[in-house]
């Protein structure tokens, strides 16, 4: 076996047998899974019916029973004031909570608004609160139009949604577009690989540290090349970040389906946006238009050759990165000096990443191209711009090409000043000195 | 034929010289002491021998060809700043560094096996190399130098760290290993084991190569002609001595009852000098005073 080879499994196999990645490989999709599930969880709406007592000195609810399935009692005004009822409510166990409304003031319904409060024994649940809240907005409205003298009704029949359906043209003639749903893969694909690229380099920085503070590099480099110990150990990692991610898809695509068929007890691939809206809780047609995007988009989209790319363009990032990372590990004597070669590092890939809004206006405008062509953005800016679509062939031939001369580059550049740098102890080195190494011969 | 031959190697730093050309001769079969006091080259020696950096000029060979990559699994190398993987399993971490030397993972076992039964290391093949002692790191980093049974053998300073009973140890394994046929360069500042195991030294200062030969060599070329008579008296005798000899001194020693005297002469050899004298006292002993390593070593520096 060559050493090179060897050198890349140990790499690999300490690593993925560390308790760290084990918990990071669960926790990460279960993390994930969490994220879509709890929303759904809460939205769902399995709380108990609750029994109020009402006060409403104003009689703006009269007529309101109920909210959903929560039921009123009304006190007479008259007989009680704040501090009566709240001790009512006290008293009898069957009432959960009191809601005050105070006596209006010049018949304003702003300030009835401002000053009502909802007394609850335990937690009442926000969904309640939310109820009572819009019930009370829309009735406050109504009144307000009242006394501007317009029929509520009028307003009533006039309101419109409008949800625009946006359809891309392309060859194969037009398919349903999702702005949200592209922002959202694109601006999440790259944030990924932001992550990713940073979590792994660092791990081959922290690998020459203690390779160099331990001096087993000093024993290691009698058996092996410098540059073939630093390859071994990038494509080492490499092969943990990938394993890590492969993980994470597996894993969170599982969760995702078995909360989904257990949530909506039926087979998510299947589902129709009619389901997700009442199984979800969502009570008003306003959400329909947003998940009829997303089904719609997630046809549209080509999610295997976008989970191609990404793979590609982390890939290619971990490598451009990490070789330089690599290099500043190499330089120093503990994990604490790099902060003065980190710097420049970080800098580009934090500027595209902030830079990925502007980009998303315009996907094929002259910035996304650039920083999608340049390789110290390219990851980032190209998986911002793939779920647009009308990127061209050449820009992603030209972009790839780039970026792999990239980390060719880069990893020449570092293996220079890595191989110096790892025999060099106790001085802390600046940028001339990693210019000096580089030009040793 | 010689183990490494050295030919006008030399190495430069930005701003300073590490090593001057040299010219170096280590044969085959030999215990080679490579002296010098700190700074002086010994470390950018080996590290060029080991190809872990080339020469700004010069060649190197190995027994008797240029030397090339593929020779370092030849060549078994104890650096004096040596580690481990902290969080890595004893036995593990052994595999690993033996198949990096080029040995299959049945060999690498296998050897490692007879070594750890050996030194009664086996309890510890599953433990993390954190919770070894420092002079059972050493063991270990010893055996996976040796391990892929190098033709070449070097070591820097491979006692520090170790009690006697752990030196005398891996000393005795030096011997064995040699005797096998191997060569064994030994950077160290300790002298008394130069003497002990050095049939050759070279003593490298500021980069400079200032001495070097046999041990016996080196040794009789730096006799001066002192010599030290021990006898029976309570006070010192006055000696008649011969010609173009001379006392150093003479005194009584702590022990009571005995004298020294310290006699110098270039001319006369000892059997001269003690037929000249042995007559007048009570003799003890007689012996030529030959300098140690160590003090031709200090000597040699401070020239």
């Amino acid at each position: 076996m060559s050493p090179f080879i060897i050198i890349a499994l140990r790499e690999f196999t300490t690593r993925v047998k560390n308790k760290t990645f084990l918990i990071m490989s669960i926790l990460g999709p279960i993390g994930i899974g969490a994220l879509i599930v709890i929303p759904a969880l809460l939205s769902s709406g399995d709380e108990d019916p609750k029994k109020l007592l009402v006060v409403d000195n104003s009689y703006l609810l009269v007529g309101t029973e109920t909210i959903s399935e929560h039921s009123f009692q009304y006190l007479n005004p008259e007989e009680f004031d704040e501090k009566s009822a709240i001790s009512a409510v006290r008293e009898k166990e069957i009432y959960d909570g009191l809601l005050f409304l105070p006596p209006s003031v010049n018949g304003d319904p702003d300030f009835i608004l401002r000053n009502t409060r909802l007394y609850s024994k335990g937690d009442i649940g926000i969904d309640l609160t939310r109820d009572i809240e819009r019930r009370l907005g829309k009735l406050a409205t109504e009144e307000k139009l009242k006394i501007n003298g317009v029929d509520p009704s009028i307003v009533k029949n006039s309101t419109t949604v409008v949800n625009i359906k946006n359809l891309n043209l392309t060859e194969n003639g037009s398919e349903a577009s999702s702005l949200v749903l592209k922002m959202a893969i694109g601006f999440g694909a790259s944030f990924f690989i932001y992550m990713f690229v940073f979590l792994y380099a660092a791990q081959i920085m922290r690998g020459v540290i203690e390779e160099k503070t331990s001096r087993i590099i000093e024993v290691i480099i009698t058996s092996v090349k410098p540059t073939q110990l630093l390859l071994g150990k990038i494509i080492g990692i490499a092969g943990v970040g990938l394993l890590q991610f492969l993980i994470l898809i597996t894993f969170s695509t599982v969760i995702y389906y078995i909360a989904g068929s257990l949530l909506l007890e039926s087979d998510i691939t299947q589902i129709t946006p009619a389901q997700i809206s009442s199984a979800g809780g969502l009570k008003n047609g306003e959400n329909q238009g947003v998940i009829n995007q997303i089904i719609e988009g997630m046809n549209s989209l080509d999610i295997p050759s976008l989970i191609g790319f990404f793979i590609f363009y982390f890939l290619g990032g971990y490598l451009l990165y990490g070789a330089l990372f690599a290099a500043v590990g190499s330089a120093v004597d503990a994990e604490a000096d790099t902060q003065q070669f980190m710097i420049p590092l970080t800098i580009p890939l934090l500027i595209t990443l902030m830079l990925s809004t502007p980009m998303m206006q315009e996907p094929n405008g002259n910035l996304a191209i650039w920083l999608s062509l340049i390789p110290f953005s390219s990851p980032l800016a190209m998986m911002v711009r793939l779920p647009f679509g009308g990127v061209q062939t050449w820009e992603i031939v030209l972009s790839m090409l780039l970026l792999i001369i990239g980390f060719l580059g880069t990893t020449w550049i570092s293996a220079k000043i890595y191989r110096v740098g790892i025999l060099t102890y106790g001085k802390k080195a600046s940028y001339k000195d990693l210019y000096k190494w580089l030009r040793r011969k | 034929m010689n183990a490494i031959q050295s030919f006008g190697i030399d190495k430069q730093y930005e701003n300073h010289v590490a090593l001057h050309p040299l010219d170096l001769t280590i044969p085959e079969g030999s215990v080679f002491g490579l002296l010098g006091p700190n700074g002086a080259g010994k470390t950018t020696l080996l590290r060029i021998i080991n190809q872990i950096i080339s020469p700004d000029n010069g060649s190197v060979s190995f027994y008797g060809q240029n030397i090339r990559s593929s020779d370092s699994r030849h060549i078994g190398y104890l650096p004096e700043e040596r580690g481990l993987y902290k969080k890595m399993k004893v036995g593990e971490q052994s595999m690993y560094l033996a198949q990096l030397k080029g040995l299959s993972r049945n060999e690498a076992r296998k050897r490692l096996h007879w070594w750890f039964k050996k030194w009664e290391l086996e309890t510890w093949w599953d433990k993390k190399v954190e919770e070894l002692s420092k002079g059972m790191a050493q063991k270990v980093q010893f055996i996976t130098t040796v391990l892929h049974e190098p033709k070449l053998l070097i070591f820097d300073e491979p006692f520090s760290g170790l009690d006697p009973v752990n030196a005398a140890l891996i000393r005795d394994e030096m011997l064995r290993i040699r005797k096998e046929g191997a060569t064994i360069v030994l950077s160290t500042h300790r002298m008394e084991s130069v003497e002990e195991l050095c049939s050759h030294i070279a003593l490298l200062n500021h980069g400079e190569k200032i001495l070097d030969g046999t041990v016996n060599e080196i040794r009789e070329s730096h006799r001066n002609g002192n010599f030290r008579l021990l006898y029976r008296s309570n006070e010192p005798i006055t000696l008649s001595l011969p010609d173009q000899v001379e006392m150093s001194q003479n005194l009584r020693d702590f022990n009571k009852g005995i004298c020294i005297a310290e006699i110098q002469s270039i001319k006369l050899n000892s059997s001269e000098i003690i037929s000249a004298l042995a007559h007048q006292v009570d003799t003890i002993r007689f012996e030529e005073i030959i300098p140690s390593m160590n003090d031709i070593f200090i000597k040699s520096v401070k020239k």
